[in-house]
């Protein structure tokens, strides 16, 4: 392999030194269907049970093939949450994956690539396709190009050959001799880049990710739905909500779950309220469109007071929008969905402890008070996975609140609270009668107008009062004696974080809120006690602020806005936040 | 003798409504097959047929309109026990209802339909249905209907639906023992039920009915589905009976996957240990 030479030089020799308290950013970009997922999904396992921490988010065009998607990894000593727009390591596999990104490319970032194919001078050289054509197909260029990475950051061979044999096993044993053989010689040219501090980007020490779990939103959000006794779920495929959908598919069998795809939206509300008539406990997946659909449904458990638990995973809107994309603009969708008046509960994790509890904790909210209750995400947050520990099984268990019923059972019996004791159908000797009309106790149509039919919008409104004092606390990270305080919801949480950690202001604190709706009743006291509140939202206006501002009568005109279709990053929300007024005169904190 | 499902109270509809035979004749038909009250559902949408439920002693959900059928599967999703019965009218079913309508046929769960059929819409003062006859004029439709009706039955039989019959209000007897049949019967029954709307369609009213349709007599083999699928083009007179019938269906909530190994017990008797959920996590790790 004397060819071989050539691979792994620049020509000039400029050491790339990468010094960052966060790690190495990669960012992996090609067409769809060219295989960044498969190198993504290699190095991220392989470098969690390597020992470090990894993070990885996506983000994609709509279509299947052609395009240019883009995979950002990082990995790091420390646990990374959030997505940066430093590139340390860039790999581009076409030269339309390079053009999309390469206003993003600074001196600190190593261009590797097939130089062939990239009009950048500067490119490290790894011919990917023609080091896997030697091991006897192209298509192993995967495999060398995430060798070529774990030989970069000194991810152990033992665990990347490890990984390959686990990948490739049930291909048989030519493939996976052939990818071994790949990944090494990706993994040699790496080391070898490494040691000569062509590419010096250390990722700091290892440590003991092996037990920590890898799971992405979606996956937090399906397993969380499950540990709240989820035993239905009914969907219409639609981006980026499709993947909760998918994961309760996988596990139907295994955790006995109900599983429909519906002809529609509309299709999909009414067949889970059914469900939930009769006893079952049902989840639907869906976005913006998908949602708009379900309006009137949503209207229907209002007044039918029936359980619902709604997964609402967001993006760009009006209509299509940007259906890959990520955006926090459906809260006033979610919020106002359904004519009439009646509570419901809007919760919205931030990272994926959260996603877990929060969906299992949705169930038994819904079943509770009977309402619906939405489980709010995004593009951005389905989609982002890393290691994590904190999740914990035992956190969750589903409470149900059915009641066994009685000859003369009402199901709309006026009580002190509003609430009635919920009965389904068999489960005693009751008859349980559900309307869409107004209806008298036991459920049977009403035109007394100030009879009954007011006193059961008296009722329905009695329930606000219970839903709003239960409402989950906000939780604030940083000074507690804080003078300006950041507000956010959903999936800026780590982003924030972060951001604020970089920032290092001692006046600055960030108040999180897991519960958007009702808002919590503390979110005032916190409110008053900034000069200072600012507003960071994936969406045009500020929805939540604007939410926040009518709820507690406190006025939130600082905002930081983004709607171009990508999360925040780190960078520019420290920036955002620099440029905001309120911060502590002086010098950054020791983290900046 | 008394009915036990009859529930007596101030009925929203117009004295000589076809509705009130139908109702008669759904209670006779549950009570001849013995049902169990506290398992038994009826599901209906939205109008003055959909209202019927509201006149019986049942359990009941009355939905939105156009929405009866994806509740009764979702009823079914979460209790394959319950017998389901869905009652609702032409303009809900086949109208708003038109998707959920076509794939509820597909999906097959063990549900009976029962279409109250006046060929226009009662509630909202007489507009066209879908299934109102060429050249009706209405307040709408002033000029009258120029699009072709839907023929529900036809339509039903081209989806292979499990079970397709049609009744009329004016043959009780037959009609009883067609409701029965289809609630027998495993898997989605449809029986559409020609009925007069003594308001507004001055059309087809109850002699109209009589006058056009006969029943269908033994020769007819329903397992025979070009048979049926002609039976069910024909028109002026109208056959009466049970179409098609096929018995040889995955039923939906068979093939779901709390029920798949034959365990019908509904969901909300399941527990799922905390075991499981520990698993799907560290399959994470
Ligand atoms: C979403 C929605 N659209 C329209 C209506 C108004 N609406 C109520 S019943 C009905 C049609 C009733 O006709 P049909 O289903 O044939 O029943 P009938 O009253 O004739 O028994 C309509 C249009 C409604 N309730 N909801």
């Amino acid at each position: 392999m004397a060819k071989k030479k050539a691979v792994g030089k620049t020509g000039k020799k400029t050491a790339k030194k990468i010094i960052s308290p966060h790690g190495v950013s990669i960012v992996l970009a090609g067409e769809a269907g060219q295989g960044i997922q498969s190198i993504e999904t290699l190095l991220v396992n392989v470098l969690k049970k390597d020992g470090f921490h990894v993070f990885a988010t996506k983000e994609y065009m709509s279509r299947v093939r052609g395009g240019v998607n883009s995979t950002q990894l990082r990995v790091s000593q420390e646990p990374v949450r959030s997505y940066v727009d430093r590139m340390d390591i860039f790999i581009p596999l076409d030269g339309a994956a390079f053009e999309r990104y390469k206003n993003k490319i600074t001196k600190e970032t190593a261009v590797i690539g097939d130089k062939t194919k990239l009009a950048y001078e500067k490119t490290i050289n790894i011919p990917f396709n023609r080091i896997a054509s030697e091991f006897g197909n192209a298509l192993f260029s995967n495999t060398v190009a995430a060798g070529a990475v774990c030989g970069i950051l000194g991810g152990s061979e033992e665990a990347l050959y490890d990984y390959v044999k686990s990948v490739f096993a049930r291909k048989g044993d030519e493939i996976v001799k052939s990818n071994i053989g790949a990944a090494k010689s990706g993994y040699e040219i790496g080391r070898g880049l490494k040691a000569e501090k062509i590419v010096d980007a250390g990722p700091g020490k290892k440590t003991s990710t092996k037990e920590s779990l890898l799971l992405a939103g979606a996956d937090a959000v399906a397993i969380g739905a499950l540990a709240g006794g989820c035993d239905a779920c009914f969907a219409y495929p639609m981006t980026p909500s499709t993947g909760v959908f998918t994961a309760m598919a996988g596990y139907a069998s295994k955790a006995g779950i109900a599983v429909e795809q519906v002809e529609d939206e509309i299709g999909v509300i009414n067949m889970a309220l059914g469900a939930w008539y009769a006893g079952g406990r049902a989840l639907v997946s869906t976005s913006g469109g998908g949602f708009a659909l379900m309006t009137e449904g949503i209207s229907l458990a209002g007044i039918i007071e029936s359980p619902v638990v709604v997964h609402l995973a967001q993006r760009p809107g009006p209509a299509t929008g940007l259906p890959t994309r990520t955006e926090q603009g459906d809260l006033n969708l979610a919020l106002y969905a359904g004519h009439g008046v009646f509570p419901r509960i809007i919760l919205a994790p931030g990272d994926t402890k959260q996603a877990f509890e929060l969906s299992a904790g949705a169930f038994n909210l819904a079943d509770k008070y009977q309402v619906p209750v939405f489980v709010m995400t995004d593009q951005y947050f389905v989609d982002t996975y890393y290691d994590t520990v904190d999740i914990d099984a035992s956190k969750a268990e589903p409470v149900r609140h059915i009641t066994e019923t009685k000859e003369g059972y009402k199901r709309y019996a006026l009580t002190k609270d509003g609430f009635s004791p919920r009965g389904i159908p068999s489960f005693g000797s009751g008859l349980v009668c559900a309307d869409s009309d107004e209806h008298d106790e036991s459920g049977r149509i009403t035109e007394d107008l100030d009879g009954i039919s007011k006193k059961m919008k008296d009722k329905r409104f009695k329930k606000f009062d219970a839903v709003k004092k239960a409402a989950l606390p906000p939780v604030l990270t940083g000074p507690k004696n804080y003078t300006r305080l950041v507000v956010g919801w959903g999936s800026v949480y780590n982003t924030v974080i972060e951001a604020l950690g970089l920032l290092g202001d001692r006046n600055t604190a960030f108040l999180f809120f897991p519960q958007v709706y009702p808002v919590p009743i503390a979110a005032k006291k916190y409110l008053e006690k900034a000069k200072t509140v600012i507003a960071v939202e994936n969406n045009q206006t500020g929805q939540f602020a604007d939410l926040l501002s009518a709820d507690t009568g406190i006025n939130i005109s600082q905002r930081i806005l983004k709607y171009n279709g990508m999360p925040f990053s780190v960078e520019e929300l420290v920036r955002a936040l620099v440029k905001k007024p309120g911060k502590a005169a002086g010098k950054r904190g020791k983290n900046g | 003798m008394d009915n036990i499902f009859d529930y007596k109270t101030d009925t929203a509809w117009c004295p000589g409504c076809g509705n009130f035979g139908l109702r008669k004749i759904v209670m006779s038909a549950l009570a001849e097959l013995e049902i169990k009250k506290e398992s038994l559902v009826f599901v209906s949408g939205i109008g003055q047929a959909a209202k019927a439920p509201q006149y019986l002693d049942v359990n009941y959900f009355n939905g939105l309109h156009g929405r009866s059928l994806p509740p009764a599967a979702g009823i079914k999703a979460a209790n394959p026990n319950l017998t389901v019965v869905v009652e609702s009218g032409d303009g809900d079913m086949y109208g708003e209802g038109g998707n959920h309508f076509i794939h509820a046929i597909r999906r097959n769960p063990d549900i009976t339909v029962i279409v109250h059929d006046n060929m226009v819409y009662g509630l909202t003062k007489g507009q066209a249905s879908p299934t109102t006859r060429k050249g009706m004029k209405t307040p709408i439709q002033v000029n009258g209907v120029f699009e072709e009706p839907i023929n529900p039955l036809a339509l039903a039989i081209s989806l292979d639906a499990s079970f397709v019959a049609r009744g009329s209000v004016g043959e009780m007897e037959k009609t009883k023992e067609i409701i029965k049949a289809a609630i027998k019967h495993r898997g989605f029954s449809l029986v559409d039920v020609f009925q007069a709307c003594v308001t507004f369609n001055k059309l087809n009213t109850h002699k109209w009915f009589k006058e056009n349709t006969y029943v269908i007599d033994e020769s007819h083999n329903p397992r025979d589905r070009q048979a049926a699928f002609s039976k069910a083009l024909e028109s002026s007179p109208w056959p009466l009976g049970v179409f098609y019938i096929n018995e040889n269906k995955p039923v939906f909530e068979e093939e779901l996957a709390p029920y798949a190994s034959g365990d019908r017990k509904p969901l909300y008797m399941r527990a799922r240990g905390e075991g499981l959920i520990k698993e799907l996590l560290s399959a994470k790790k």
